[in-house]
C-alpha cells in the first residue's frame, strides 16, 4: 500500500489499539500501559531553563503531540527521551528504562529500538538511498545481502521511494528526503518513532504524505509515535493526545477535541494562529518614545 | 564495487610508491646500502691527539674507504685517544706494521683515519693494534712552529 | 558625599585594572577546557581502534582520502623543494669550493627537516582541512546526531578511521617527498650544474644515516600524522554546527595543526639530532 493510497487525515487502520481512547496514562496505570514516563523533569541550558518540573506520559501505540512555539524545548524534548541530552532533574523511563541514568552500552541497546526522524533527513551524504537505509540493518544485524536488498525495498516501498534507491541524498527534494531518512528509521522495526519538526518546509503535498505516512506507520507496526511540531492543524489531525508546551511548563493536555475546546487564553491564541494575546507581538521592551528619545550609542 | 575496487588498487599503489620511496632512501641516499655496519673486524690505534676526529669517519687506504671509526675514548694511564676502527672483511691484508695518520680533507673538510702499510708480511687481525700512529695536525700548533723556526733563523 | 565619589572612583580603577586580568583568566580556562576536550576525543578515538581493524574497508578509504588525494602535491612540491635547494646549496658551496657536498646538503636537510615539515604542512592544508569541513558538517547536518540515534557512536565509525588514515599515510608521504625530493636535488645539481654524478651520491650516502636520518625522518612523519589528524578532527567534532562555524574551524585546524607541526618539529629535532 502506498502512502497516497491511504489519503490525507487521520485513516487508522483498524485494530489499533490505541483508537478509542486516546490519552495520557492514568496514575495508576500498568506499565505497559505507558511507553514514556517523564516526572518531574528539569532541565536549563545555562542560565536559561528550558523546562521546569515537567510531568508527560506517551502512551504505548497512540500518536502524541507536542506542539509549542519555537524555542520552547520540543526538540530537546526529544533529544531527553532519546538520551542524547540529561535532564539536570527528574526521570525519564522509556519502556521501563531509565533513559537519563543508562550507561552508553545500554542506551545503544535501547536505541536500537527507537527510531528519530530528524528537521534535516540527517542522511549520510555520500551514500546512496540504498545504503542510507541499509546501514543500520548492515551496523546491527548480521543478514546476508539478499536479505538485506529485500528489507530495504520493502521499507523504501512503505514510503513509496523503491525507485529512488540509486539516487544520491543531494539529488533529493526536502520532502523525499525525509521519506528516505523514515525508511531509515523503521528499519529495525523500533517501538517508537520520534518526529522532530516533520512539517516545516514542506510543500503542500509532501506536507499531506508525511501526515498520513506518520499514521498509517504507527498503526501498521503497531508503533508508538512522538510528534514534535507547531504545525497545529497537520498534528492535530493525526494526534491521538496532545500537549502544549511553553515557558517549561505544560499549559495544556488532551485529546485534539479537548484541546480545541480548551478555554485558556493562552492555548486559544497558540491554537488559532491569533497574532496578539497572552503572548505578546513585541519583544519586551521600553516604551518606544522613551526609547527612541534617548540618546547615545546601543 | 567499481569504485571499490579502484580505491583498493590506488591505495595499494601509494603504498608501493612510497616503499620505494623508502627502499631509495635507505639503499641510494643513506649508509645502509654501503656499510654492513656489524660487518668487519676491529683494530685499534693509538694517537697523541685525535683533533676532531668523529665516529663514523671514513678510514681509508690509498684513498679508498676501507671501514670506518666506531669508537674513540681516551685512556686516562697514557693520556692518549685510543681510535676504534672497523674493517671490511674483504680487506684481509693489512699488514701489521701499517702506519695510521689521521688526516684532513681538503683544508676545510672532515678528518679521517688514513692507514699506510708497511712491508711486515704479518696481517693484523681482529683486536690487534696499530702502534706507528701519527696524530692530527693541528692548526696553531704547526703555525707556532713555523713561527718559532722563523724566529730561530732571524736569531742566526 | 565627596567621600562617596571617592569610592566610586577608586572602585572604576580597580574594576579597569582587573577586568583584563579577568578576561585573560577566561580565554586561559577555556582554552584549557578545549584542551581537555580534544585529549577525550583522543582517548575515545583510541577506544575505536579494535574496529578498524574488524572493518578494514573504513581503513582503506580513508587512507585514500588523506595519502592517495595528497600523493600529487606532495610530489610537486617535493620536486620543487629539491632543485630549489640545490640550486641555492650550490651557490654557497661553490665559494667554498664544496660542491661536492651538495648531495649530503640537499639528503639531509630533506630527510631530517624539510620533508617531515613541509609534508605535516601540506597534508595540514590539504586533507586536515577536508577532514574538519566534513567532520563539521556532518555535525551541522545532524548526520552524526543520526548516527548515534541508529546506536552508532559517530566517534568509532566516522572519526577512528579517519585519523588511523592520518596516522598511515603520513610516514608514507613523507618519504615520498624526501625521495622526490633528492630526484629534484639531483637532476638540478648534477643535470645542470654539472656537479660530478659519482661525488654526489658517495658523499651523500657517507655522510646520511639510515637509523640516524631517514628512520628519525620518517618518526618525525608519524608524529606530526597524530596531531595534524587529531586537531584537523577535534576542531570539526568541536565545531559550532553553522556555516560560519565551520569555516571557522577549518581555518583553525590549518593554524593549529601548522603551529603545533613547527613547534613539534622543534622539540623532536632537540631529542633525536640534539646530544
Amino acid at each position: 500500500m502506498t502512502a497516497a493510497a491511504v489519503g490525507s487525515g487521520p485513516a487508522p487502520a483498524s485494530g489499533a489499539p490505541t483508537d478509542q481512547a486516546p490519552g495520557a496514562c492514568a496514575a495508576g496505570a500498568p506499565e505497559s500501559e505507558c511507553l514514556v514516563r517523564i516526572r518531574g523533569l528539569r532541565f536549563s541550558h545555562g542560565p536559561r531553563v528550558i523546562f521546569d518540573d515537567v510531568d508527560l506520559d506517551i502512551r504505548r501505540g497512540s500518536v502524541t503531540a507536542v506542539m509549542g512555539p519555537s524555542g520552547t524545548g520540543k526538540t530537546t524534548l526529544l533529544k531527553l527521551i532519546s538520551g542524547q541530552l540529561r535532564p539536570d532533574a527528574g526521570t525519564i523511563e522509556v519502556d521501563g528504562e531509565p533513559v537519563h541514568a543508562l550507561r552508553q552500552s545500554a542506551l545503544f541497546e535501547l536505541r536500537r529500538r527507537m527510531g528519530m526522524l530528524f528537521q534535516s533527513g540527517a542522511l549520510l551524504t555520500d551514500l546512496s538511498v540504498f545504503d542510507n537505509v541499509a546501514y543500520p540493518l548492515r551496523e546491527h544485524l548480521r543478514l546476508c545481502p539478499a536479505m538485506v536488498r529485500k528489507l530495504v525495498l520493502l521499507k523504501l516501498e512503505a514510503v513509496g521511494l523503491r525507485g529512488a534507491r540509486d539516487l544520491k541524498p543531494n539529488e533529493l527534494s526536502g520532502g523525499m528526503a525525509r521519506r528516505v531518512a523514515l525508511a531509515r528509521a523503521i528499519a529495525l522495526d523500533p517501538m517508537m518513532i520520534l518526529y522532530d519538526e516533520p512539517f516545516t518546509g514542506q510543500d503542500p503535498i509532501s506536507m499531506g504524505v508525511l501526515v498520513s505516512l506518520i499514521r498509517q506507520l504507527n498503526d501498521a507496526s503497531r508503533l508508538t509515535s512522538i510528534v514534535v511540531s507547531h504545525d497545529v492543524r497537520e498534528t492535530a489531525s493525526i494526534a491521538d493526545y496532545i500537549y502544549v508546551i511553553s515557558n517549561g511548563r505544560v499549559m495544556a493536555a488532551g485529546t485534539p477535541t479537548a484541546i480545541a475546546a480548551e478555554r485558556s487564553e493562552w492555548v486559544r491564541q497558540f491554537m488559532d494562529g491569533l497574532p496578539d494575546g497572552p503572548v505578546h507581538f513585541h519583544y519586551p521592551a521600553p516604551d518606544l518614545a522613551a526609547d527612541l528619545l534617548t540618546w547615545g550609542v546601543g | 564495487m567499481a569504485k571499490q575496487r579502484s580505491i583498493e588498487v590506488l591505495v595499494g599503489a601509494f603504498m608501493a610508491a612510497a616503499l620505494v620511496a623508502l627502499f631509495f632512501l635507505a639503499m641510494k641516499v643513506s649508509n645502509l646500502g654501503t656499510s654492513p655496519t656489524a660487518d668487519g673486524y676491529r683494530v685499534t690505534a693509538r694517537f697523541a691527539n685525535a683533533g676532531s676526529l668523529k665516529v663514523r669517519a671514513p678510514v681509508s687506504m690509498a684513498g679508498v674507504r676501507v671501514g670506518r671509526v666506531e669508537e674513540i675514548r681516551f685512556d686516562k694511564k697514557t693520556y692518549e685517544a685510543v681510535v676504534t676502527m672497523r674493517i671490511e672483511n674483504g680487506v684481509d691484508t693489512i699488514p701489521d706494521d701499517t702506519f695510521a695518520n689521521i688526516f684532513t680533507a681538503g683544508l676545510l673538510g672532515e678528518q679521517y683515519v688514513g692507514l699506510e702499510p708497511g712491508g711486515s708480511e704479518d696481517f693484523v687481525r681482529d683486536g690487534d693494534e696499530l702502534t706507528q700512529t701519527q696524530s692530527a695536525l693541528i692548526l696553531e700548533q704547526m703555525i707556532g712552529q713555523f713561527l718559532f723556526s722563523k724566529a730561530e733563523e732571524g736569531g742566526k | 558625599m565627596a567621600f562617596k565619589a571617592l569610592r566610586r572612583g577608586a572602585r572604576a580603577v580597580v574594576n579597569a585594572v582587573l577586568d583584563p586580568v579577568a578576561e585573560l583568566g577566561r580565554s586561559g580556562l577555556k582554552a584549557l577546557a578545549g584542551l581537555g576536550r580534544a585529549h577525550l576525543l583522543f582517548l575515545h578515538i583510541l577506544a575505536g581502534s579494535a574496529e578498524v581493524l574488524w572493518r578494514p574497508r573504513l581503513l582503506l578509504a580513508q587512507v585514500f582520502n588523506v595519502g592517495v588525494l595528497s600523493v600529487l602535491i606532495v610530489a610537486v612540491s617535493g620536486l620543487f623543494v629539491g632543485m630549489v635547494l640545490a640550486l641555492q646549496g650550490f651557490y654557497v658551496l661553490s665559494q667554498f669550493g664544496a660542491e661536492e657536498s651538495l648531495g649530503v646538503m640537499v639528503a639531509a636537510s630533506l630527510v631530517r627537516e624539510l620533508g617531515p615539515v613541509v609534508t605535516a604542512l601540506l597534508v595540514a592544508g590539504r586533507a586536515g582541512s577536508a577532514l574538519t569541513a566534513e567532520i563539521g558538517l556532518m555535525k551541522a547536518t545532524e548526520q552524526l546526531a543520526g548516527l548515534e540515534m541508529m546506536a552508532v557512536d559517530p566517534v568509532r565509525r566516522i572519526l577512528t578511521p579517519r585519523f588511523y588514515g592520518g596516522l598511515i599515510s603520513m610516514p608514507l608521504l613523507v618519504a615520498l617527498f624526501s625521495a622526490v625530493g633528492v630526484l629534484g636535488g639531483y637532476f638540478v645539481g648534477v643535470g645542470l650544474l654539472g656537479v660530478d654524478d659519482g661525488a654526489f651520491w658517495s658523499q651523500m650516502q657517507s655522510k646520511v644515516d639510515f637509523r640516524e636520518d631517514v628512520v628519525n625522518g620518517v618518526i618525525k612523519g608519524l608524529v606530526f600524522g597524530v596531531v595534524v589528524t587529531w586537531i584537523a578532527l577535534f576542531q570539526g567534532y568541536d565545531a559550532t554546527p553553522t556555516s560560519a562555524g565551520v569555516s571557522r574551524a577549518t581555518t583553525r585546524a590549518v593554524v593549529h595543526a601548522a603551529l603545533a607541526v613547527l613547534a613539534l618539529d622543534f622539540v623532536l629535532t632537540a631529542l633525536m639530532f640534539g646530544n
